[in-house]
């Protein structure tokens, strides 16, 4: 079926190649930084972890959204999804891809990445994460193909194939969970130690990525004959407009039991986060759009017109994603490292080089999408034809 | 219980705490006793650790300097100057308050306000670090609690930095050779992409010498040695002084304490002070 993928038109051609140049500048840059060090980074002494391993935190949860399509189609029989479950388990597999690059890249000495397996360690959340995307990847791989495979040929899917779909609807609320484990054990990180991190880190999950796969599915809806249905899209939505106000509702119980408790050392985060610290304040005016995103998006998702209108949906959608990137793909991991714990503000921006390579993983993911969508979209035949 | 017991005579010879004063055989035996009972705590006979006697140290003193000079031209430890994106240290000094950060000193001694104070690993009996690496690249040594760096297994992912709640690990930004200035060749090297730290010396130890910050010192400022004999010097120091441990609330017992007494009680302090131990007066 792969071969479906290396044919297309002349501006698919030119799409795919916009991005594997793009692909190639950042494999230029990480050749750059394999050979010289992370010191091409903005990281420090200070601040270890930055923009990798935050997109690599936002990544898991777009990959863990599938599970917001699968779920009601495969648990309740909710027919509706129908058309977007193989949406959304490829845009599962691409996320989980970029994860695991944004995790490489951030390696001191990825030539070493096979030590994880050699020495397995129950006792670091990083051995369950590797588990639990691995397998997450595997369980993606293998329902898509199959499903994909079989309504070639006209057949219904195996029975075989039910109980793995299930099995990989409580792996994805485990991979985020994991995920969010990473950080909320951490007595050295007041910042992250806090139970509701895995539950906010669902919430928001189930907003951006659902409202990712809607502007998606509107993509391919203009540029081929595939429609996911009215239906499906206003389900979309509603699930990212309840999934946005938890997020909300969490980031405000986080923000009562800072504050109110007034704990220097939790309050310093988000003072950090907001209003800056010893006038490094490179974060906030990142956060306050975050914010204003925020309610731009409730506003037009709760309202039941705006949110039924597809031109104020698409508004919607993309104030949903950028505030849930900002927050999680920015704020959340670098507000973690100031202060230190010792007290320290150190200036993080990531550099020319970082940011190249991030932009390359992101391009490689958005390559996989297309080719996966590509697939899916000529074995149901519904790709225009040639102009 | 015998392999404990065994372990201990072993490592008591072993690691020649001589600076401290060997206690003698029937010291030591009494100690293995009382450290089997407390063998879950800490993992074996002996349990090294370091007591810093802040009361000795004065303010702008070489002595901080020469102990960060002994370790990092010991260890091949790079420095980089001014360049604090690539720093890489074993042992540094902060002033006190900073220190000890999340006490929040305030209207304290003067002797004591913005006094240098010494930093390092603290080796902790529960560490945060050991715990995240998921290549065990890092780990508490059973037989005297050090906790180890694999420089050869470390993929760089960094977490045991980011769990470490002292700010005692190093990442190794880019290759560090160069910036050392002259290569001690008994001690390995690092490469870029790994985390390193202090090991309490545990290459010297096992030689029978004193960590290089000890040895620096003269006037037993730094004390190293077992924390499970009650008759060792650290333990008789502990007993004695008032000493506090870095961020100790988060349960990762470190286990080098900071004597913060007034300097004035160092006449009170008789040289070879013989205390009286309670049964069991281990330490926690």
């Amino acid at each position: 079926m792969l071969e479906k993928a290396l044919t297309g038109n002349r501006t698919y051609w030119t799409w795919m190649f916009f991005l594997l140049a793009i692909i190639g500048a950042g494999a230029a840059c990480w050749f750059w930084q394999f050979r010289t060090g992370l010191t091409v980074t903005g990281l420090s002494r200070d601040v270890v972890w930055g923009l990798y391993i935050a997109q690599f935190t936002f990544l898991v949860g777009v990959a863990a959204s599938a599970v917001m399509v699968v779920l009601p189609y495969y648990l309740h029989n909710y027919k509706a999804f129908g058309k977007m479950t193989i949406l959304g388990e490829f845009l599962a597999i691409a996320a989980v891809i970029m994860c695991m690059l944004f995790i490489f890249v951030d390696m001191g000495r990825p030539d070493r990445i096979f030590n994880v397996f050699l020495h397995p360690t129950p006792h670091s959340m990083m051995f369950w994460d590797t588990v639990a995307l691995g397998g997450y990847l595997v369980l993606n791989i293998l329902i898509s193909r199959v499903s994909l495979s079989c309504e070639r040929r006209g057949e219904p899917p195996p029975k075989w194939i039910k109980p793995i779909i299930i099995l990989s609807i409580p792996w994805a609320v485990s991979i985020h969970t994991v995920t969010a484990f990473l950080y909320a054990g951490l007595a050295a990180r007041p910042f992250w130690m806090t139970a509701i991190l895995a539950p906010r880190f669902l919430a928001s999950a189930f907003a951006a990525g659902p409202a990712l796969l809607i502007l998606l599915a509107l993509i391919v809806r203009r540029l081929t004959t595939f429609d996911p249905g009215k239906e499906a899209i206003q389900k979309l939505a509603e699930i990212v407009t309840y999934a946005m106000l938890l997020n909300v509702f969490f980031v405000a119980m986080e923000l009562f039991t800072a504050l109110y408790s007034d704990i220097p050392e939790h309050v310093l985060h988000f003072q950090f986060l907001f209003m800056g610290l010893e006038g490094n304040n490179t974060l906030a005016p990142w956060m306050w759009l975050s914010v204003v995103l925020a309610v731009v998006a409730l506003v037009i998702l709760v309202n039941p017109s705006t949110r039924r209108s597809e031109t104020t949906l698409v508004v919607g959608c993309i104030a949903v994603f950028g505030s849930l990137w900002i927050d999680k793909g920015l704020g959340m991991v670098i507000a973690g490292f100031i202060p230190s714990p010792l007290g320290k503000v150190t200036q993080y921006s990531p550099t020319a080089p970082e940011l190249t390579i991030s932009l390359a993983i992101y391009a490689i993911g958005i390559l996989i999408v297309t080719g996966l969508y590509k697939i899916a979209l000529e074995v149901r035949g519904q790709m225009k034809t040639e102009p | 219980m015998d392999g404990n017991r065994r372990d201990f005579l072993k490592l008591a010879g072993l690691t020649a705490l001589g600076a401290t004063g060997a206690s003698s055989i029937n010291a030591t035996t009494a100690a293995a006793s009382t450290v089997e009972s407390q063998a879950e705590a800490s993992t074996g006979g002996v349990r090294l650790g370091m007591v810093i006697d802040l009361r000795k140290f004065s303010k702008n003193d070489a002595l901080i300097e020469r102990c960060i000079e002994a370790c990092h031209a010991a260890h091949n430890v790079p420095d980089f100057g001014d360049d604090a994106k690539n720093e890489v240290k074993w042992i540094w000094s902060e002033d006190f308050e900073t220190a000890f950060h999340s006490q929040e000193f305030h209207y304290i001694r003067e002797d004591l306000k913005g006094k240098p104070t010494l930093l390092l690993c603290n080796h902790c009996n529960n560490p945060p670090c050991t715990r995240v690496c998921p290549t065990q690249a890092t780990w508490k040594r059973e037989a005297d609690g050090i906790v180890m760096m694999d420089w050869h297994r470390c993929i760089g992912c960094r977490y045991c930095v980011v769990a470490c709640p002292y700010g005692s690990r190093s990442f190794n930004w880019k290759d560090p050779r160069p910036a050392i200035d002259e290569i001690t060749p008994d001690y390995p090297t690092r490469m870029r992409g790994v985390v390193e730290k202090c090991t309490f010396c545990e290459e010297r130890i096992s030689r029978g010498l004193e960590p290089a910050c000890v040895e620096a010192c003269s006037n037993d400022e730094i004390v190293f040695g077992n924390l499970n004999d009650p008759d060792s010097k650290v333990r008789q120091l502990l007993a004695e002084r008032m000493a506090i441990r870095r961020k100790s609330g988060l349960g990762t017992q470190p286990e080098v304490y900071y004597i913060i007494d007034d300097p004035r009680t160092l006449q009170e302090t008789a040289p070879a002070a013989v205390v009286e131990v309670a049964e069991g007066g281990d330490h926690a």
